[in-house]
């Protein structure tokens, strides 16, 4: 548990004096979304009807692009070495990197949906419960990414590499991180997908610690 | 008495046979210096006795019993030293050292006191609020040996530790490594400068 | 077994069994094939277009075995460490590709005059085609390092977590299926 801390600690430390990650990863999220009515046009009928998809599509993209960082420099500079040889369990290192990252990029995204929310004429209702899909999605999202971050170290072409790994296994939170929206729209019941999104967080910060600290020994053996 | 052990190790790295049939073994109290030429295969014999990467082949022991067994009490008894310092540029000195000692402590202990005393011992005492960035690449590797200080450890392995420091910092090492064998530690250093007189050496083919 | 998993003798012994199998493969797909487009009659209600199922329900029945070939292999090589394994799950990823290619293109094919459109996003087919995605993430995983060896100790734990991932991602896919389908089209297979 203090290896926890610890960690989270240094985590945050640094990316906020290295500064501008998180609001380079909010700016792209805004950008993203700001593209759709370009794209699809502006009627507001349209726009309501997908915006809580282009939402999650752009969150999606935005968590993805910000993960090949989460243990780049560490791999460069030698420290992920010394974490995969300290006494506290990598596992539990891994964990407080995935936690860092979504306190500094799922957060900030969170904060900055439901403007976006408002520029696409959704609902307040679907607003309400966007928020809460988001709120359970976004840190399994920090989770998954963890393990194809580690997969990808020392690769050529990384950064590619790793959307094609991730993207993937980002479907079911996508499905039903929407779900829950479109249900809240459409005036049904929304308790059961924000359960499954539950469901999903539990699974992925129960498995892929273990999956991304066995990434991360294999990147540095 | 504890002994440190390897037999009949070897390595692949890249579908490259590194060494094979490699065997040392290191006492209570004693060190071990590792010299050969460039690419003989001292850094991957310290990885391999680090356990950080599995040999393809040989055992290494700690008293007779497998390393590999147990992982967590390996790491807890050993430092290593390798040719990247991890230090991070935005922490200040002390808060790189302090972060290192902290998660390679297993037991509570008194925070910033120990870091404090290894980093005056390496001469940076006085630059503990200072962002790392302003480091040369000596006054770096001063700070990455400052954690065998502020977290001590049974076993040491150090690969060229002596890189890029002045004749000064390479004394202070010197006596850290005699005051570490001295209470009993052990130490494999990996080398291309003399060896200290009596120390037993494996040369790598 | 044991005898059997000696990386070198297996490689001597496969390579003195695969023109034996290769040329059984070859009849039985002959065989199979016969049957299939030439001596089965046509379907009372999709006609000849029914022929395309022969191939088209093997075809995806294989790329998921594969897949579970390719973990089970990967999962054996992280935990024992074998070199056979790694060959395995290694060998096991173009097949499986290669089936899931064909199970999406068969399935287009078929569809076109059943649904009248090249594409739809049925559930079986988009699960389909994400498992296309997970075999080309392997692939290129597996050949994206200098070292093979790292390449292959990435791949089989990508393989692994992909595993536990399959029947999640097939389980999604099918209650956004049901909840997205189409009334004008119901399920023909």
């Amino acid at each position: 548990m203090r290896g926890f801390t610890h960690t989270l600690r240094r985590e945050l430390r640094l990316a906020l004096r290295q500064g501008g990650d998180s609001l380079l990863v909010v700016m792209f999220f805004v950008l993203v979304v700001v593209l759709f009515p370009l794209g699809v046009g502006p009627e507001p009928g349209i726009l309501s009807r997908i915006g809580a998809g282009i939402i999650w599509v752009s969150a999606l993209l935005a968590a993805m692009l910000s993960m090949d960082r989460l243990y780049q420099s560490d791999f460069e500079d030698g420290s992920l070495e010394l974490l995969v040889l300290s006494p506290t369990p990598l596992e539990i290192i891994v964990l407080a990197k995935a936690a860092a990252h979504w306190l500094t990029t799922g957060l900030p995204l969170i904060a900055a949906s439901p403007l976006l929310g408002l520029l696409l004429n959704l609902e307040a209702e679907g607003i309400a419960v966007m928020l809460a899909s988001l709120a359970l999605g976004t840190p399994a999202l920090s989770l998954v990414g963890a393990i194809g971050a580690a997969l990808v170290l020392g690769a050529r072409r990384g950064g590619v590499l790793i959307s094609l790994l991730i993207l993937p296994l980002f479907i079911p939170i996508l499905i039903f991180g929407v779900g829950a929206v479109d249900a809240a729209l459409l005036e049904l019941t929304y308790r059961p997908q924000l359960m499954v999104l539950g469901a999903l967080l539990l699974l992925a910060a129960a498995l892929s610690p273990w999956a991304a600290a066995a990434a991360v020994r294999q990147a540095v053996a | 008495m504890v002994v440190f052990s390897g037999t009949q190790l070897t390595c692949i790295r890249g579908e490259r046979l590194v060494f094979e049939d490699l065997g040392f073994s290191v006492e209570e109290g004693a060190a071990l210096y590792l010299t050969g030429a460039n690419g003989s295969g001292k850094s991957s014999l310290l990885r391999v006795m680090a356990a950080l990467q599995r040999p393809a082949a040989g055992e290494l022991c700690w008293n007779e019993a497998d390393v590999w067994d147990d992982i967590p009490a390996h790491h807890d008894r050993t430092r290593y030293v390798g040719h990247a310092d991890g230090v991070k540029p935005v922490l200040s000195i002390g808060e790189n050292l302090a972060f290192w000692a902290a998660i390679s402590a297993t037991r509570p202990e008194p925070a910033g006191h120990g870091v404090q005393t290894a980093l005056s011992r390496v001469g940076l005492g006085e630059l503990s609020d200072m962002p790392a960035r302003f480091l040369s690449a000596g006054q770096r590797r001063r700070l990455n040996l400052a954690r065998l200080l502020a977290s001590p450890a049974r076993l040491w392995l150090l690969d060229e530790p002596a890189a890029g420091l002045d004749e000064e910092s390479a004394a202070v090492l010197e006596s850290m490594i005699a005051s570490h064998l001295a209470r009993g530690g052990m130490a494999v250093v990996a080398t291309h400068d003399a060896v200290p007189a009596g120390a037993r050496r494996l040369e790598l083919p | 077994m044991h005898r059997f998993a000696n990386p070198t003798r297996f490689v001597r012994l496969a390579g003195r069994v695969q023109p034996w199998a290769a040329a059984v493969a070859l009849g039985c797909l002959g065989v199979g094939l016969y049957f299939a487009l030439f001596s089965s009659p046509p379907d009372y209600q999709q006609g000849e277009t029914v022929r395309i199922m022969y191939v088209h329900v093997p075809a995806a029945w294989m790329a998921m075995f594969c897949y579970v070939v390719m973990a089970a292999a990967s999962a054996s090589s992280l935990i024992w460490r074998h070199r056979v394994a790694d060959l395995a799950a290694k060998a096991t990823a173009p097949v499986g590709a290669a089936f899931t290619l064909l199970a999406l293109v068969t399935g287009s094919l078929w569809g076109k005059p059943m649904w009248g459109t090249w594409w739809v996003w049925d559930a079986r087919l988009t699960s389909v085609l994400i498992l296309f995605f997970l075999y080309l993430g392997y692939i290129a995983l597996q050949n994206a390092f200098e070292d093979p060896a790292r390449g292959a100790r990435a791949a089989a734990i990508l393989a692994v977590v992909g595993v536990i991932n399959v029947p999640i991602i097939k389980f999604s896919v099918d209650w956004w299926n049901t909840l997205h389908q189409p009334a004008s089209l119901t399920r023909m297979d």
